[in-house]
């Protein structure tokens, strides 16, 4: 692996609520290299935005706070910085996309005051260079006739137009690391297509870095090099994209593969994974999975297994795989 | 159309058609501007033969929500006709209807605004045998509610409980013991897994199966999911802007997809399998209005395999032989 571009190093999230604490995000651990597209798949409430969130400092404290872990990006320690250095940071060299653009940008301000305002903020243009700028980020992510659009308000553009807006004012300070945090689930098949297309084309041409938020597994399968799967706050697995698809290890990877409704393969009943995700105000002891697993012993019930290495490249944290 | 003996034919859908018409602002109104039709579904023909599932498949306000509550009479067509048995629904009293309600449930997306939150599941189940005098005494409906209960995979633990108490797949779960509470042949899903997880939701695909082969219903199963589609049904309708574009038996129309918009649904769905060809949009630009849309096909403007007839007049659906029916000038 190159040059790591971000480092989650046991990162916990933690939220203090009314009725108690509760761990989003549970010891998670990843990195990410320069020019690297990485996925991270987790059913609702698994905790993936949230270490989305942990990593761009935009946890709501109180209730919420990052407990502890480190979390390196281009080398700079993340959670050691000021605000204002945070500010400095994000939209410039770490960018978020959102999945409901109309809830991400702002009704009252056209496509061009939006995208130009970060533009002038962080890269000090000009009015005039700033609009030329925006023409050409506009076209970049296909928007037809930008010049025209520029000073449309969002509810003008249509669902996969709004996303390919969000893209361009993500896209506009050229940052390192782009954040894509379910960005295709509110759009039909057909727009998810091209917006998939045009992320992962970008990507490959700007040289930057994906992480990309999604639980749909066939989104990642083609979006993304390295996969992490989140379930209950923890990472239970990560590797290589081929791997996990052609040689999951973990039971609830597995589960998750076969829950999937496929388009070739006819069978009548699927295999879903039995019960439903665990309360996390109530977290199970031992392994958050458990309850789930046909494979449960008793250390399973005793100890959270640790996140190892089982393969090269290839983690898993379950007491099934090691445990010397 | 291949068709078997019309006494297993439930349900039978000709040129069913809902116009909206959209009457602009005061000021437009004012300026004399003519009102505009929004054509949510126009002219569709389909049919459902007991016990089996038809899928229908489009993406979002392609028109497949309004059919389903125009199938239902929760809105009234604007043209066309609904058979069920062989009667015309259309032309039902609304004491008849009443009855023929029983007959077509409903089960929709989101179980977290589908049901009343202050009511007991008890009462939730047992409210439409009541109104349908399906069950008369305590002891009665109560057994009822709990063989429900049972065979959708809840407990005798749930019965006095309230909805919020519930997980999303558990609440659908509640949802579709509703939709059966009255004993109906016809269970319409309206995106009825589209909320849940993938790992609750081939729990529920299983369940609807389950039902099926227990009960010996039919579905009209609405989704925008091709895979969820592909799974549950055994043939499948494609939506497009109000048109059916293409029927045919499952098997057919995912192997050997003839509509080129089929064919580019098909192309755009990431599949969980890396070696799987990435997803592709093989149409041009986005979806076409349904607000007073152009003569001609749909599709106009987006297709790779447009011809000069395309833009003039619109494909009718034709039959193929062997159940399949495509609605393309260019095949």
């Amino acid at each position: 692996m190159g040059e790591a571009v971000l480092e989650l190093e046991d990162v916990t999230v933690r939220f203090r609520l009314r009725r108690g604490d509760l761990t989003a995000v549970n010891g998670v651990s990843f990195a990410i290299a320069r020019g690297e597209t990485f996925g991270l798949v987790g059913e609702s409430g698994s905790g993936k935005s949230v270490t989305a969130r942990a990593i761009m400092r935009l946890i709501p404290h109180p209730p919420g706070e990052i407990q502890s872990g480190r979390i390196l990006f281009e080398g700079e320690h993340v959670l050691a910085k000021s605000d204002a250095e945070m500010r400095a940071l994000r939209g410039r060299r770490i960018a978020m996309v959102f999945q409901e653009p109309m809830s991400a940008l702002n009704p009252v301000f056209t496509v061009h005051d939006q995208i130009s305002d970060a533009l002038r903020t962080n890269l000090k243009l000009s009015k005039a260079e700033a609009r030329e700028r925006v023409i050409e980020l506009l076209s970049q992510v296909g928007i037809p006739s930008p010049h025209k659009r520029l000073d449309s308000y969002v509810h003008e553009f249509s669902g996969g137009m709004r996303q390919r807006v969000m893209l361009a004012m993500a896209l506009s300070c050229s940052p390192s690391l782009l954040i894509a945090d379910e960005p295709t689930t509110a759009l039909d098949v057909t727009i998810q297509a091209t917006i998939l297309e045009l992320i992962t084309g970008m990507i490959e041409r700007l040289g930057m870095s994906l992480l990309f938020i999604t639980h749909n597994l066939g989104v990642v399968a083609h979006a993304c090099d390295k996969i992490g799967v989140m379930y209950a706050s923890h990472l239970v697995e990560l590797g290589d994209k081929r791997e996990i698809f052609a040689n999951p290890q973990h039971p609830y990877t597995i589960g998750l593969l076969n829950s999937i409704p496929r388009l070739d393969a006819q069978s009548k009943y699927l295999t879903p994974i039995q019960g439903s995700v665990c309360n996390m105000m109530e977290p199970p002891t031992g392994c958050k999975f458990h309850p789930r697993c046909a494979h449960a012993m008793d250390l399973c019930r005793r100890e959270v297994p640790k996140f190892r290495e089982i393969a090269p490249g290839h983690m898993a944290a379950c007491h099934l795989h090691g445990q010397g | 159309m291949v068709r078997g003996a019309t006494d297993d034919m439930l349900l039978e859908v000709k040129g069913l058609t809902k116009h909206f018409t959209l009457h602009g602002d005061i000021f437009s109104r004012l300026a004399g501007e003519k009102t505009q039709t929004l054509k949510a579904v126009d002219g569709i023909d389909f049919h459902i033969r007991r016990g089996e599932t038809l899928g229908l498949v489009g993406e979002s306000g392609c028109g497949k929500s309004t059919t389903a509550r125009l199938v239902t009479r929760l809105i009234e067509p604007t043209g066309g006709a609904v058979r069920l048995k062989g009667e015309d629904l259309l032309a039902f009293s609304p004491a008849r209807m009443k009855n023929a309600r029983k007959e077509i449930q409903l089960v929709f997306q989101d179980p977290y605004s589908s049901l009343n939150p202050r009511k007991t599941v008890m009462h939730i189940l047992s409210r439409p045998m009541e109104l349908h005098g399906l069950a008369r005494s305590w002891a009665e409906k109560r057994e009822k509610v709990l063989d429900l209960l049972h065979r959708v995979g809840l407990s005798v633990e749930h019965i006095d409980r309230y909805p919020h108490e519930f997980s999303g797949g558990q609440r659908q779960r509640i949802a579709i013991a509703r939709a059966l509470s009255v004993d109906p042949e016809l269970v319409i899903g309206d995106e009825p897994v589209s909320a849940l997880d993938v790992s609750i939701q081939a729990q529920v695909l299983n369940l609807f199966r389950d039902l099926q082969d227990q009960f010996g219903l039919t579905y009209l199963f609405i989704a925008h999911d091709l895979s969820v589609i592909r799974h549950i049904s055994d043939r499948v309708a494609v939506m497009y802007v109000g048109k059916i574009v293409e029927a045919g038996p499952a098997t057919a129309i995912f192997e050997a997809p003839l509509h080129p918009y089929t064919k580019a649904l098909l192309a755009a769905v990431p599949e969980a399998d890396p070696a799987k060809p990435p997803p592709k949009l093989t149409l041009k630009g986005e979806v076409s209005t349904p607000i007073d849309p152009p003569p001609g096909c749909r599709l106009c403007g987006r297709c790779p395999r447009e011809i000069k007839v395309c833009a003039e007049v619109e494909p009718p659906l034709v039959d193929l032989g062997g159940g399949r029916q495509v609605a393309c000038h260019n095949l």
